[in-house]
Order: C-alpha cells, then structure tokens, then sequence
C-alpha cells in the first residue's frame, strides 16, 4: 500500500457500540480477539462463541441467517479469520440473505499469534472482494461518524451487508471465561427456539 | 461411467428420506453421483440449497443452521472430506449433529491414481476427526442408510458420515 492511513478507532469500543443495539440479533464471533471482544461487551445466550474452526464464521452466520430469515444476524470476526474463508464471501453474495451482515475487525495482524501482518495491511481490500462477490452493502470504515452511520445499517435487514472496520493495534486482556462448545451451542438454542431445542 | 439402462432411483430415494426427517438446508460441492439429488433438491422451494466454493463450508453452515433450528444435509464426494478436517473439530467440541453424504471414488474400478489417496483415506480421517462413518454398498439399501443415519445425527448430536460406495455410482471403463 502506497498511502497508508493509520487507523485510530479501537476495536473494544466500537464492538460495544455496534452490541449496545443487538436488539434480538444473533451474533456469531470469530476465533481470537473478536470473540475475546464480544464476550467482554456483556455475555448473551444469543451470542455464539467460536473458540476455534478458523475460517469458520462468516458460513455460520450463512445456515443461522437462512434458518431465522426475521432475526438480524451479525457475524463478528476479525481480518485473518475472514481472508482462511473467502469462498465464503461468493457463497453468501449469490445466497444473498437479507438478514445478514458480516463485521470484520480489522487490525491487519494476526493478533494471537505474534501479531504477524495479514494481507489487508499490504492492501487487500475485503470489502471490495465482498462488493466483487455481489454483497449489495459494503463499506470500509476508517472514521467514528461512519461507525455512527453504519450501526444502524447493519440491523436493517436490507441485503446483505459487509463491513471492514479498521482498527488501531491495542490489544486487550482476554476477559470471558466461557469456552464449552456444546454449552455455548445448547444455551444458544435454548434461547432462541425453546422447547423445540430439545426435540 | 457404464452406460445404465435406465436412471437408478437411489437419488430419488435420498430425497424422499430428507422430506421424511425434515431437512431445510442442503450444501454441497456438485459430484455426478449427486447430481440427480442436487436437481431434485432445487427443484424443491421448500429447502435451502447452497452450493459451495469448498465442503468446509457447508461444515460450517450447517453448525449455524443447527443454531436457528434448521436440519440439514452435506453432499460431497470423498476428495472433498479432507477439506473438512479442521471445521470438523466444531462439531466434535460443540457435538453438533452433521449429515455427510458422501459419494466415493479411488475404490471399485476407479481409472483415476489421483483419487486414490482421498477416497482410500476418507474412512480414517473422518473417524479420526470424530465423525460416526457408516457405508452403503448396494443401491437398494441406502435409503435406509440415510434414515438411520439421520435418526443417528439429529438424536445424539453427532456428526455421522454415509458413505456410498463407488460400486454403486459406477465407474469409468479405462480399458482399451
């Protein structure tokens, strides 16, 4: 990247501020700090915490979106996680479900593992391969008036929506405790479905 | 593939068995011994048909489709299961149920070398990645392997993989 523009939004606030207007959306995080975020803005039975399964989230987001088309689904993952499954971007674009939008936490390191460069810091440009997989709604957001803009947009369920939201390099303690998949899966669907969770 | 006199009825059956138990979403990567199955799951706007760019995918998808409620099914054929391996682990940690059909190759009469490290592998790798592997050797048995293997799935929570057997599907003759 020639022109680099130093991010300066922080990935904990504006997490809390897209979760603040959840609503009865569904969440899914991706593996790593995203789920670390999520779980720190306050716990939800209707938040799904991948722990693991790189590459894993944005088609999870894709069979929850299809089978709850009037609930709002956001997934939430960050850069790396999004560029292990990138079919998935032309998977969901031609699905195109109208109740789902993708939030990608941006940071362009892999921030577990020693903080290695991923390829949106050498200029990849997720939304524009989101837009290119047909994604009617795509933005990369750099500014705290385009978050404030977009949160809305990102409960509407208006086509499917893809958002690259750049963030600074701060790194934060690891908060939530809760790591049990089949909890995390049952609590989910107790939640959501009721007594036909168990049927 | 050996020319057959008239279409096998297998495929039609696998539909009938997936609107018996009430499968909403199926995903696959397109395999020609899935291919009548695909057409008539399409041909069905009651159920959500996804092809994919790689069966991970539909590991994936399916674990959120479980989430919202939804049964579902995998169609792929075996050179597709090694990319399910890591996804593969979601479902052991999280004990979701997964319906795999898989459709084999590098077994009965395969002409192809290059399908033989995958299809010979597919029965270890996926048993070692946790997943229950059952098998149909014969057409008019696997209707009933497909419903047992979704009462298997969708009651215990675990991932299960039906295989059917290249024997079936049929094969190319290389011969001169």
């Amino acid at each position: 990247m020639d022109k680099k523009i130093k991010a300066t939004l922080d990935r904990r606030a504006c997490i809390n501020q897209i979760l603040a207007k959840r609503g009865d959306a569904l969440i899914v995080t991706g593996l790593g700090s995203s789920c670390y975020d999520v779980g720190a803005a306050g716990d939800h039975p209707n938040t799904f915490y991948l722990w693991g399964g790189m590459g894993a989230a944005a088609m999870m987001g894709l069979g929850l979106a299809l089978a709850q088309p009037k609930r709002q689904v956001i997934v939430i993952t960050g850069d790396g996680e999004m560029l292990m499954g990138l079919g998935a971007l032309a998977t969901i674009g031609t699905q195109g479900p109208r109740n789902l939008a993708i939030v990608v936490i941006d940071n362009e390191l892999y921030s577990e593992t020693g903080m290695q460069p991923t390829h949106t810091s050498r200029g990849v440009d997720l939304a524009g391969m989101a837009k290119a997989a047909k994604f009617p709604r795509t933005a990369t957001i750099n500014t705290a008036a385009q978050m404030k803009s977009w949160v809305p947009k990102l409960y509407a369920p208006a086509g499917s929506a893809f958002v690259a939201i750049k963030v600074n390099h701060t790194r934060y303690p690891m908060a939530i405790r809760l790591r049990d998949g089949a909890h995390i899966k049952n609590r989910f669907r107790e939640a959501l479905l009721g007594n036909a969770a168990f049927d | 593939m050996k020319a057959q006199k008239k279409p096998p009825t297998w495929p039609d059956e696998i539909y009938d068995v997936f609107k018996q138990v009430n499968i909403r979403q199926v995903a696959y990567v397109p395999d020609a011994g899935h291919t009548r199955l695909i057409n008539r799951c399409h041909a069905d706007k009651s159920m959500k048909v996804i092809s994919l760019t790689t069966e991970e995918e539909g590991v994936a998808m399916l674990a959120g489709s479980w989430l919202g409620g939804d049964r579902g099914a995998l169609l792929l054929q075996s050179s597709g299961v090694g990319n399910c391996i890591n996804l593969l682990s979601i479902m052991q940690e999280c004990r979701f149920p997964l319906l795999m059909i898989v459709t084999m190759r590098g077994e009965w009469g395969e002409f192809n070398p290059w399908q033989i490290a995958m299809g010979q592998g597919t029965p270890p790798v996926l048993q070692n990645a946790g997943v229950i592997v059952q098998r149909a050797d014969r057409a008019e048995e696997i209707a009933e392997h497909v419903f047992a293997a979704a009462q298997l799935t969708f009651n215990t929570s675990r991932p299960v993989a039906l295989l059917i057997s290249q024997r079936v599907i049929g094969f190319k003759d290389w011969s001169k």
